[in-house]
């Protein structure tokens, strides 16, 4: 079966006030941003979707915005755009490296970051860069606005806070200074363009010889995108040099619930988490 | 039930084009289809292969993935509008070194690299294979195709 575009509607706002109001009249319009997503399934006919709520041109929706203590970017803020942001690269690493292979050139000037979250896919690629950046997502509707922390965003494989009349709108990170570690790593079949098979984000602040903080996420070991916390627990306050890198890996296997799946298998995805974080512990050490 | 089309309007290859297409058409078929340019093509159909590579508006996107709705009003180029009276300078070094077998691959790959030439991208081979990467050849192991964007880049045929 191939899609439809002949029983199918789009909706196209003319600012965000309107999307709003029409994701009220037509709660069944599904928001499309960049499509990267959507019209794949769309266009094998797998999308039951007949209505859309076109976003793309929400100007409302674009740019990154720099204040004192923190970036804001908007929910269509595309991959691209953070790839070569000259504050995001020197601040918020992980983040430029995971726009950066986030598939290829193509998708990253179409793909956008609400879509990357909205989508809910465990396996996305920013959302472990966003976990240990500690950002929060704006969610809007007519209602009005609410912050929400990202990491409590996603409630399970697919679900989410997002409220049925709302979009997201921004997401914000708060800025971090200097000093810190950051590691960023993806496993997948091949360098580009391939959906991760497990990865792993970083960042951490060294002091004393000792890790005084420490964020870990992973993508694709869980039904959503999680925090490690127990791993962190193990290495917080422990040497940078002679971390109990034993006890952190077996914290961590509990952390993980990963599955088989077409992609690959649960027993490689645990072997591969702890060989991350290993390899993040290094780099930590040489930082 | 059928929805209602809508008139698309377009500056494609510098000339304004018009068609009247469902607004989730894809930009690959209205290319194809509504235009008759045949040279932009369908691999996969889901942005993996980079076969349907088009510049929208400045952006390298894959036309398979764009509604057509999204393109309301744009700027695209396509491979037939590369050449001018000559053949592109990649166009050129493509032919040169043997950059095209089946031919499948070859528009998205010139779309790509003219894209990646445009916006200084090509820098060293690492960047050139790096910008590429979304463009998938099944015949030449792209080596010629990446001494042909190189080549291209220091002005060589
Ligand atoms: C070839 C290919 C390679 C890819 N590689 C990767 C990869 O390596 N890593 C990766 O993480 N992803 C990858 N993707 C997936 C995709 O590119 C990303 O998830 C992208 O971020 C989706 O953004 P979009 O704007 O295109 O979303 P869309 O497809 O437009 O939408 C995605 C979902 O989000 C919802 N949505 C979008 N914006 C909002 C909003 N503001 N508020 C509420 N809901 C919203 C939509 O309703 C839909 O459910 C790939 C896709 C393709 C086709």
């Amino acid at each position: 079966m191939r899609g439809q575009p002949s029983l199918c509607d789009v909706l196209t706002p003319q600012s965000l006030q309107e999307a709003l109001s029409l994701r009220v009249a037509h709660p069944e319009a599904r928001p499309l941003a960049g499509g990267t997503d959507l019209m794949v399934p769309f266009a094998a006919g797998r999308l039951p979707d007949r209505l859309f709520l076109n976003l793309w041109g929400l100007e409302e929706l674009r740019g990154i915005t720099v204040s004192d203590g923190e970036v804001t970017c908007g929910a269509l803020t595309l991959f691209r755009e953070i790839a070569v942001h000259p504050l995001m690269q020197r601040e918020f690493p992980n983040l430029v490296r995971s726009a950066k292979v986030t598939g290829a050139l193509a998708i990253q000037s179409r793909g956008s970051l609400g879509g990357n979250i909205a989508n809910g896919s465990p396996a996305a690629d920013t959302p472990p860069s966003l976990l240990v950046y500690g950002s929060e997502l704006q969610l809007t509707s007519l209602r009005g606005s609410r912050w929400v922390p990202y990491a409590d965003f996603h409630t399970g494989y697919k679900r989410s806070l997002l409220a049925p009349d709302e979009l997201i709108t921004l997401i914000r990170l708060a800025r971090l200074g200097d000093g810190g570690f950051h590691y960023f790593r993806k496993v997948g079949t091949r360098q580009a363009q391939a959906i991760s098979k497990v990865s792993l984000a970083a960042w951490a602040r060294t002091g004393n010889g000792q890790i005084q903080e420490l964020r870990i996420a992973l993508g694709s070991v869980a039904p959503m995108p999680i925090r490690a916390r127990g791993a962190e627990k193990a290495l917080l306050g422990r040497s940078v040099t002679n971390p109990p890198l034993d006890a952190a890996l077996e914290a961590l296997q509990a952390d993980i619930s990963p599955i088989d799946d077409l992609r690959s298998s649960a027993q490689f995805r645990r072997k591969v988490a702890g060989n991350l974080l290993a390899d993040m512990l290094r780099g930590l050490v040489s930082a | 039930m059928a929805t209602q089309k809508i008139p698309l309007e377009l500056t494609v290859n510098g000339e304004a084009r018009q068609a009247l297409v469902h607004p989730m058409a894809r930009l690959l078929d209205v290319i194809r289809e509504d235009f008759g340019l045949t040279g932009t093509k369908e691999g996969c159909g889901e942005g993996e292969c980079g076969a349907c590579s088009v510049i929208l508006d400045g952006s390298l996107v894959n036309a398979c993935l764009v509604p057509a709705v999204q393109a309301q009003g744009s700027t695209l180029r396509t491979v037939e509008g590369l050449a001018g009276v000559d053949l592109s300078p990649l166009q050129e070094a493509f032919l040169h070194h043997g950059g095209a077998q089946c031919g499948f691959c070859t528009p998205g790959m010139l779309v790509a690299g003219t894209h990646l030439l445009e916006t200084d991208a090509v820098q060293d081979e690492a960047k050139a294979r790096e910008g590429l990467s979304g463009n998938l050849c099944r015949c030449t192991g792209y080596v010629k195709i990446v001494d042909a964007l190189l080549a291209a880049r220091e002005g060589r045929s």
